[in-house]
Formats: C-alpha cells, sequence, structure tokens
C-alpha cells in the first residue's frame, strides 16, 4: 500500500480512466478505438488501483472468480449476437436497417455516427467486456502469485 | 436438417467456442452438470461433422462465407476478389476434422474420471473446448490470416493443458517450451502471411494460389512457413520441444497435442500443394520433404529405443511415425509433375501418408492413455520400476499390446496397411528409402516389445499388489479408440476409398480449389 | 543508402527481428527470453504497419477526414489482432516462467532443466 497521497490521487482518477475507457470502446466504430483498446484502458486503471492500494485490499471486493464470471459472460454476448445472425450466415449483420443501432453508414468521408453499424458496436461492448475484466484478471492473479498465496478457483 | 447441412461449418466452430465460456459458469452447479454439458456439447458437434462430411463427400468444395448474405457467395455482388472471411471443407480438410473429433471424443471421456481431486477443473474443460476449437479452426479456414489465428488459439490452449499440473516441475518446464516454439512459430507465419499480402493484396488462400506468380519474395514466405510448420510438427531438426511436452501433458491431453501437431502438418500440405501448386519446382521441394521425413523417422526412434521414462518413448516414437507421413506425402509431391508416375506410385504414396496420420494419431492416442492409465495407478513413468502389472491390469495390457502391434505394422492393425502403401510406393521411388522405412518399423517393435516385458510381464512386484484397474470412463475412452485400430485394420480399402482418397485428390487438385471460390473469374 | 533511407522502416524490423532471435537462441535467463518474443512482436508489428504506407496518406477513417489518399487499413487490423495475441502468449509465458522459478530456485535455462535426454 502507497503513501496517503498516491492513494488519494488514484481514488480520483480512477473514474476519468474509466469515463476514458468506456468513450473509446463506444466509438470503436466510427473513431480509433474499440473493444480490445478500451478494454485495456479500463485495465490498466484496474491496475492503477492495485498498485495504489496493495492486492491484499484488493482481492476483497475484485476476486478473480468474479473477473472471470464477468469475461465470460462478455464472450458469450459476443458469440450469441454472431449465432444471431445464423439464418442467414455466421455473423452476418442482421441489426443494420432495425431501430438497434441500425443506421447505415453512408460510405465515404462525413461526420460519424454512433447510432449506427448494426452488431458492431454491441459486439465492441461485450469484447470491452471481455478485455477489462480478463486483462485484470490476469494482473491480479500474477501480483497474489507472486505474492506467494495461492489462487482460489 | 437443410438449415444444419448449410451452416454446419460455422457451427462447428461456434458452439464449442460458446461451450468453452459457458463452462466456468456452468461449474457453478457441480461436477457432473459441467461434465454431462461438456460430453453433450462434443457429442452434438461431432453429429454435426458427420453430417458435413456426408455433404462434402457427395458434392464437392463448400465454402461457407461469414457475414454474406449467402453463405456460398465467396464473391461479393460486384467484387472480383473475395474480401470476407471463409471456411473452405475440401477432402483435406474433412479429413482432419474427422481426425480431430474422434480424438476429442476419446479424450474427453477418458479425462472424466481422471480429473477427480484435481482444482481447476473448469478451465481444464474449457481449455480442452478452445483446443479442439483452434484445431477445427485450421482444418477448414480457407483464408491464410485466420489460419493464423487459430494455430496461435491452439497453441496457447494447448500450453495451457500441458502445464496443467503445475505443482510438478517438469510439467511447467515441458508448457514454457512448447509456448516459446508456438510463439515464434506462429510469428513467422505471420511474417510470411505479410509477404504475401504486401505483393497481391489478397488474404484468401483460393485468391492467392490465383494471382501467384512466385517472385523472391513468395519464394522466401514458402521458406519461412514450411520452416514453421516443420517446427510445429515436430520435423527432425526442429523436434526438440516435441518429447518434453508429450511426456508431461496430463491425461487424455496428449492426443490433442499430437492432433494439433498433425494439424500443422495438414497446413504444411494445404501451402505446398494448394498455395504454390503449380508454381514450385515440386521435385526439390518434395526431396526436402522426404529428408525431412527421413530424418525423422531415424533419429526418432534411435532416441526412443534407450529411453525409461514410457512417455518419452512414446513421444520419440511420435516424432517417427511423423516421417513415415512425411516420407509418404513427399514421395508424392516430388513425383507430382510427372503425371506417368503420378499414377502409377505417386497417388497410392499420398494415401499412403495421409492414411498413416488417421492410423497414427488413433493407436498414438492408444499408448498414450495406457501409459497414462498406469501413471494413475502406481504414480511413476519409470520402466525400471514397473513389473508384472498384467496380472492386475488386464484392459490395460490388452490395449497396450493392440497398439503397440499397430505402430509396429503387424497385419491384422492398422499401421499395416499404411506402411505397406508406403513401402510399395516408395520402393518404386527409391529402394534405399524404403529400406530404411522397414528398418525403423523393426527398431520401433523391439522397443516396444521391451516395455512391454518389462512393465507388464514378468514376477508380481509386492509394491504393485494392491493396483486394480483404472475407471471405467477411461476404459472406455481406449475402447473406442482400440475399436477403430482393429477396424481400420480389418477393412483399410473401405476406409481409403470414403476417406483418404477424396483427401488426396483434393490435394491434387489445386484448380478445383480456386475454382470453388473464384468461379470464372480470369 | 537512398534506397536503405527509402525502406527505413522495413530495415528497422529486419534488425529488430535479428536481434530477437540471436536473444531467443543465446540468451539463458528465461526472463531474457521473453523479452526476446516481445521483440520478436513487436517487430512483426512494425513491419506489418510500415506495409501499408502510402506517402502523404492519412489515417483510414472516414470520420472528418482532410483531403488525400489513406493508407491501408488492413494491415492495421492484422497488426491490432497480433498485439493481442501477443498480450496473451506474453502473459502465459511469464506465469509459467514464475512457476519454474517457484519449483527450481533459479532462472537460467541450464541449471533449472529438468526434462533431459
Amino acid at each position: 500500500m502507497l503513501s496517503r497521497i498516491v492513494r488519494t490521487v488514484a481514488n480520483q482518477l480512477v473514474l476519468f480512466v474509466l469515463v476514458f475507457g468506456l468513450y473509446l470502446i463506444m466509438h470503436g466504430h466510427d473513431s480509433p478505438g474499440g473493444g480490445f483498446q478500451g478494454g485495456a484502458v479500463v485495465a490498466s486503471g484496474a491496475v492503477m488501483l492495485l498498485v495504489a492500494f496493495g492486492s491484499g485490499q484488493i482481492i476483497k471486493w475484485l476476486t478473480v472468480r468474479r473477473l472471470v464470471t464477468v469475461a465470460c459472460c462478455g464472450a458469450l454476448v459476443f458469440i450469441v449476437l454472431a449465432l444471431g445472425g445464423t439464418g442467414t450466415s455466421f455473423f452476418h449483420n442482421f441489426l443494420l436497417g432495425t431501430p438497434v443501432f441500425g443506421g447505415v453508414p453512408t460510405p465515404g468521408p462525413g461526420h460519424g455516427h454512433v447510432w449506427s453499424g448494426g452488431i458492431i458496436p454491441l459486439m465492441e461492448i461485450a469484447i470491452g467486456f471481455t478485455v477489462m475484466a480478463g486483462l485484470s484478471a490476469v494482473v491480479l492473479a500474477m501480483a497474489r502469485f507472486s505474492g506467494g498465496e495461492e489462487i482460489e478457483e | 436438417m437443410d438449415f444444419l447441412t448449410t451452416h454446419a461449418p460455422a457451427l462447428i466452430v461456434a458452439l464449442p467456442l460458446l461451450a468453452a465460456f459457458a463452462i466456468p459458469l456452468v461449474s457453478r452447479a457441480g461436477h457432473s452438470a459441467r461434465s454431462i454439458f461438456s460430453l453433450a456439447v462434443l457429442g452434438a458437434t461431432a453429429s454435426l461433422v458427420a453430417i458435413l462430411a456426408v455433404d462434402v463427400y457427395s458434392t464437392g468444395i463448400r465454402v461457407y462465407t461469414f457475414g454474406a448474405t449467402l453463405p456460398e457467395m465467396a464473391l461479393p455482388a460486384g467484387y472480383t476478389v473475395p474480401v470476407r472471411i471463409m471456411f473452405q471443407v475440401d477432402g483435406m480438410s474433412m479429413f482432419m476434422g474427422i481426425v480431430i473429433t474422434t480424438v476429442a471424443l476419446a479424450a474427453m471421456l477418458y479425462s472424466l474420471q481422471f480429473l477427480k481431486g484435481q482444482s481447476g477443473q473448469p478451465r481444464f474443460y474449457s481449455l480442452m473446448m478452445l483446443l479442439y476449437v483452434g484445431m477445427m479452426g485450421l482444418a477448414f479456414t480457407g483464408d491464410m490470416f485466420n489460419m493464423f489465428v487459430f494455430l496461435e488459439l491452439a497453441s496457447i490452449a494447448g500450453t495451457g493443458l500441458a502445464a496443467y499440473r503445475t505443482g510438478m516441475a517438469d510439467a511447467v518446464e515441458g508448457g514454457f517450451k512448447y509456448i516459446v516454439i508456438s510463439a515464434v512459430s506462429a510469428l513467422m507465419v505471420l511474417f510470411a502471411i505479410g509477404l504475401l499480402y504486401s505483393q497481391y493484396n489478397v488474404l484468401s488462400i483460393a485468391a492467392l494460389a490465383h494471382y501467384m506468380e512466385y517472385s523472391m519474395l513468395d519464394m522466401m514466405a514458402l521458406g519461412l512457413l514450411a520452416g514453421a510448420f516443420v517446427m510445429k510438427l515436430a520435423g527432425v531438426p526442429l523436434h526438440m520441444w516435441a518429447p518434453d511436452t508429450y511426456t508431461v501433458a496430463p491425461a487424455g491431453t496428449t492426443p490433442m497435442i499430437l492432433a494439433a501437431s498433425y494439424t500443422s502438418m495438414y497446413a504444411l500440405y494445404r501451402v505446398t500443394f494448394t498455395l504454390y501448386g503449380g508454381h514450385i519446382d515440386t521435385a526439390a521441394i518434395g526431396w526436402i520433404v522426404i529428408i525431412v521425413g527421413v530424418l525423422s523417422m531415424f533419429i526418432g526412434v534411435m532416441m526412443a529405443v534407450h529411453q525409461t521414462d514410457i512417455k518419452r518413448m512414446m513421444a520419440y516414437h511420435a516424432i517417427s511415425q511423423g516421417g513415415y507421413m512425411l516420407l509418404g506425402v513427399g514421395v508424392g509431391l516430388a513425383v507430382l509433375a510427372d503425371p506417368v508416375a503420378l499414377a502409377s506410385y505417386g497417388r497410392d504414396a499420398i494415401n499412403g501418408g495421409v492414411f498413416h496420420i488417421i492410423n497414427h494419431v488413433f493407436y498414438k492416442a492408444l499408448l498414450f492413455m495406457t501409459a497414462e492409465a498406469i501413471f494413475f495407478r502406481i504414480g511413476t513413468r519409470d520402466t525400471n520400476k514397473m513389473g508384472g502389472l498384467a496380472r492386475n491390469m488386464k484392459w490395460t495390457t490388452l490395449f497396450y499390446g493392440i497398439g503397440a502391434l499397430a505402430i509396429s505394422g503387424i497385419p491384422p492393425f492398422n499401421g499395416f496397411a499404411s506402411k505397406l502403401l508406403i513401402y510399395q510406393t516408395v520402393l518404386n521411388f527409391s529402394p534405399v528409402l524404403s529400406a530404411i522405412a522397414m528398418f525403423v518399423s523393426l527398431v520401433t517393435l523391439a522397443s516396444f516389445a521391451k516395455v512391454f516385458y518389462a512393465a507388464f510381464t514378468g514376477p508380481e512386484m509386492p509394491a504393485y499388489r494392491e493396483v486394480r484397474e483404472v475407471p471405467r470412463s477411461m476404459l472406455i475412452g481406449m475402447g473406442i479408440l482400440a475399436a477403430c485400430v482393429v477396424f481400420f485394420g480389418l477393412f483399410p480399402g473401405l476406409i481409403v476409398d470414403t476417406i483418404v482418397a477424396p483427401a488426396t485428390e483434393a490435394l491434387i487438385n489445386q484448380t478445383g480449389y480456386i475454382d470453388a471460390v473464384m468461379g470464372a473469374v480470369p | 543508402m537512398e534506397q536503405v533511407l527509402l525502406n527505413f522502416p522495413f530495415v528497422a524490423a529486419v534488425l529488430l527481428m535479428g536481434i530477437a532471435l540471436y536473444i531467443i537462441v543465446f540468451k539463458r535467463n528465461l526472463i531474457k527470453l521473453v523479452m526476446g518474443v516481445a521483440i520478436l512482436s513487436s517487430a512483426i508489428n512494425l513491419f506489418l504497419v510500415s506495409l501499408g504506407y502510402r506517402v502523404g496518406g492519412v489515417a483510414p477513417i472516414y470520420t472528418d477526414v482532410p483531403e488525400g489518399p489513406m493508407v491501408l487499413p488492413v494491415p492495421q487490423a492484422l497488426t491490432l489482432t497480433n498485439i493481442v495475441i501477443g498480450v496473451a502468449v506474453l502473459a502465459l509465458m511469464l506465469t509459467l516462467v514464475v512457476h519454474i522459478y517457484r519449483h527450481t530456485g533459479d532462472i537460467d535455462a541450464e541449471k533449472s532443466r529438468i526434462l533431459k535426454g
């Protein structure tokens, strides 16, 4: 556990990191960003908390088991969305033209629309959750393991 | 039913992937829920593979484009090159699919009982499913970058399985060697893909084969791809990781990692026969494959003879038998440009090499499972400490005997059929190679007989008086493979006509593969 | 010399690959081996991204794009995928190195070797 200044600043900053990561995830389909990038940023926020507070404190509410559950749910949502278009073919974009994220983007230069792209923004959100939880779980597990404690399943 | 047949290639990959991520959630409900769930998913996938096999063997190459309005439409409207990721299932891919699925079923049945009392069991089943998805994707894909992604997926899942018993020091070392080799070889594959993309601007295998001009950069890409795949399949100059990794992998995972190596061999054949097919000097490349095969056969069996660890001996034999497959297909590749030789013995040589893949995976998986059964009961792999086990473990002894006779090429078992094909055809090509192959077979028989006498026959050792037979699910897993070994040995002609000949035809017929995607584009 | 300067990204990528292969083959410390694989992965990523470059090109995004040619987007997608795979592989390798250190107390590849022959 680091000093009081570091802990206070980390407490305040993690919200900004979370918002920035979620912004990257949401706008993945029309500006640089996306699921992996945003998820990695949020995971770096979790790593900041881990460094500031020490793994003994963090493990009390951010257990590896919960993170694995979130990661699995994210991946399941991704595959279910991909299977959703299987009437036509696997990974078919069945939400284009429907009210949910359905705007068809006009090809060519222009302003980007968040509310477009079909299943792609939803898949980005799912991947964002998976990567967030997955990378945080990896770092947390390695922190606990290097400190000498065993990982509970 | 029609829906299943149309979408089978995608569902075969999607269903186990779904299961791999659902298993940690399902395990909250208990051990038996998880076992039933994984067996059910694998059984459903196996029936989908059977449906797809019937369809591919009757109608020809199946193309499945992801995200298109019609799955068979490889070229989107108005395009002349394929831009979407696609799966292209021909005879050879279907053959590998059948091999992988059968081994996965047997391995899953075997592992059910083996894991009782181990920790982290949801991870084991998830990793098995991910390894299965990686191998099936590698076998079915028609796109080079997709091949790289599935290769990495199979490598990572295979490492997780190989190093599963983290409480044992040698397991983590074997796993570490596997991931380093896999990472380096996959990065070399990616470098070659970058070279190919920079020249032709397409990533799909059929389109690359169509536009291939074999410049200097393409030669470099071929060298990198061949080297990387030889590293992954444990061909001899680059085989150092295989004995360590095959020895330490637990329970039914060694057959799966073995299947991953032979799927890399399939990828090697896909690159040399289909991607570069009409342009390379097949005699030269064929001779290189033959030399790697002969070295693997010889050095593998020579290193195996003096091993005392039973699984390490079997791992060296796996390297040696891989040499047989490379020899058979290499002879076929060397005579590919010569139609007379191809018709008379080249096609049968490739038949022999490809048939040996499925035979070898079956009897080697059976042998590894018997070795793990012995380890499960008496806790050691050292043949110097074993003795007299035939009294207590009758079924295991029988399965080991079947496997040992099959690997040595003794008549009623399947090893004899494929080895005879290889001997006869290689004799036409070069008698020296055939003589080396027969000598290697003799030494194989000798080493397995030595271990049989040491471990199973002989006086009963007092330490092993209480040893019982292994649990029933393990016996069922071994029994499936033993039944396949005997069946393939009794009816080799049937198997060759149904499964192997379409695979050979698919390898030789490059233009069919290209036309299935590019249609009539000039 | 002209050619080397024009194709500098590719020269740099090949140099990095050479350094990485030297490290993987000749260094005995396991952590250095893992670093070698990381450098190899970065070298391949550099190679892939520099394949797509077009002179005077802008980022391949249509949102509020300035005038001019665009660089190729496909190598950037390949590179992203490779970065993600690289993260997973490196995490796995480092975990195994920690396990090896726990069992044998040493991270020298020669001294911590158990499987021989």
